[in-house]
């Protein structure tokens, strides 16, 4: 049993102004894990909206998209002294009362990283299908080469065992947005992972935090990425710390 | 064109699609600066290899050297290339003052409240002593 001043939840936020506040109040409800948004960079009022909400908030200087603000959260949590992390989507689709799963997940598969994957479709879901379609090859394709059963790998839902977020705060992690080609690097690195069904809201409001890219450019981005990774003999052993020195 | 100028233009984009791939594969080229470069490379090898499409672009130009084609297309990409690097300079050249200013800002209010790190250092007595 994880204790609450082991882990902690981060929700990066990008102009969530009239959600972010609800969804703090909701995972304050739901456990007593510390609560920090990091704020990529919002247009809108999103920062004062979560510091309203008593979060901690880790305010961006301008966007650094997705993975990044993420991995702003994970250096965050390390430098703190957690040992534990979940991360959920600021828009309220991720349902708090699953966090305690998530972390239990951990312990007893023995995992690093547990994912929580839905099974509710999304309706609105404004991803054009092109993209959804490599989305599901690259899904396929990671399940393959790491011999584990992936079905959602960008799911915004996820545990980590610090020995993940070591790996994940150096600079290995993708700073524009993290995919099947994390996981792969994941197993590639000795760490696992295991997929949790959760059941998620169905999100009326378009996923513009993940959608920045074209589909061509995200093609060639994830097929470049997991055949780097594939060469690659130890992530680990490429990269240094990352992050300024203190 | 020769087929002495084929090999050695094929060759090297080969050589440079390699060294490419293998930057990005040490972490010293981001992916997303390597695209224009694939393409650059995948271009070059095409139109290396085939000699039908550089005398085409040729005959279109009004009758140009094929071997001066080679070069065309060479220095159209550097440019484009560098154009990219610009722009993504002019960015990052923004943050960073950005990122400063934050910096100076943030030592002078630090100066006046007490430091993060010290909660960290109560978190590991906590859970060291239980």
């Amino acid at each position: 049993m994880i204790a609450p001043e082991e882990f902690i939840v981060i929700i990066p936020a990008y102009n969530e102004e009239p959600r972010v506040g609800q969804t703090v109040a909701a995972v304050k409800a739901a456990c007593r894990g510390e609560v920090v948004v990091v704020d990529d960079g919002s247009g809108d009022r999103t920062f004062e909206m979560a510091r309203a909400a008593s979060a901690t908030v880790l305010r961006l200087p301008f966007n650094l998209g997705y993975g990044a603000a993420l991995q702003t959260g994970f250096r965050y949590a390390l430098r703190r002294g957690f040992r534990y992390a979940v991360h959920m989507d600021a828009d309220g689709q991720h349902d708090p009362t699953y966090i305690g799963t998530l972390l239990d997940a951990l312990d007893v598969h023995g995992v690093d990283v547990a994912i929580g994957s839905r099974f509710v479709e999304r309706s609105g879901y404004r991803m054009p299908w092109t993209r959804r379609l490599g989305r599901l090859l690259f899904a396929m394709l990671t399940s393959l080469l790491t011999g584990k059963r992936v079905t959602d790998p960008t799911s915004g839902f996820q545990a980590f065992s610090m020995r993940a977020l070591q790996l994940y705060a150096s600079n290995v992690y993708p700073a524009d947005f993290p995919d099947a080609d994390v996981l792969i690097m994941l197993h590639r690195s000795g760490l696992s992972f295991v997929e949790v069904p959760v059941v998620m809201q169905p999100n009326p409001k378009d996923f513009s935090m993940h959608s920045g890219m074209t589909s061509i450019y995200y093609v060639f981005k994830m097929l470049l990425s997991i055949l780097v990774t594939l060469m690659r003999r130890d992530p680990k052993k490429d990269s240094n710390r990352g992050g300024l020195r203190s | 064109m020769t087929t002495q100028l084929q090999i050695l233009v094929t060759t090297a984009s080969l050589v440079l699609l390699t060294m490419i791939v293998e930057l990005v594969r040490r972490r010293k080229l981001r992916e997303e600066y390597s695209w224009l470069w694939l393409l650059a490379g995948v271009v070059v090898l095409i139109v290396s290899l085939s000699y039908d499409t550089v005398r085409f672009f040729g005959d279109v130009l009004g009758g140009i050297l094929p071997s001066a084609i080679l070069f065309l297309f060479c220095n159209l990409f550097i440019i484009l290339i560098s154009l990219h690097y610009s722009v993504k300079l002019s960015k990052l050249t923004g943050h960073v003052k950005d990122l400063a200013q934050e910096i100076a800002i943030l030592r002078a209010e630090s100066r006046s409240e007490p430091s993060v790190s010290d909660l960290a250092v109560v978190r590991d007595d906590r859970s060291k002593r239980s």
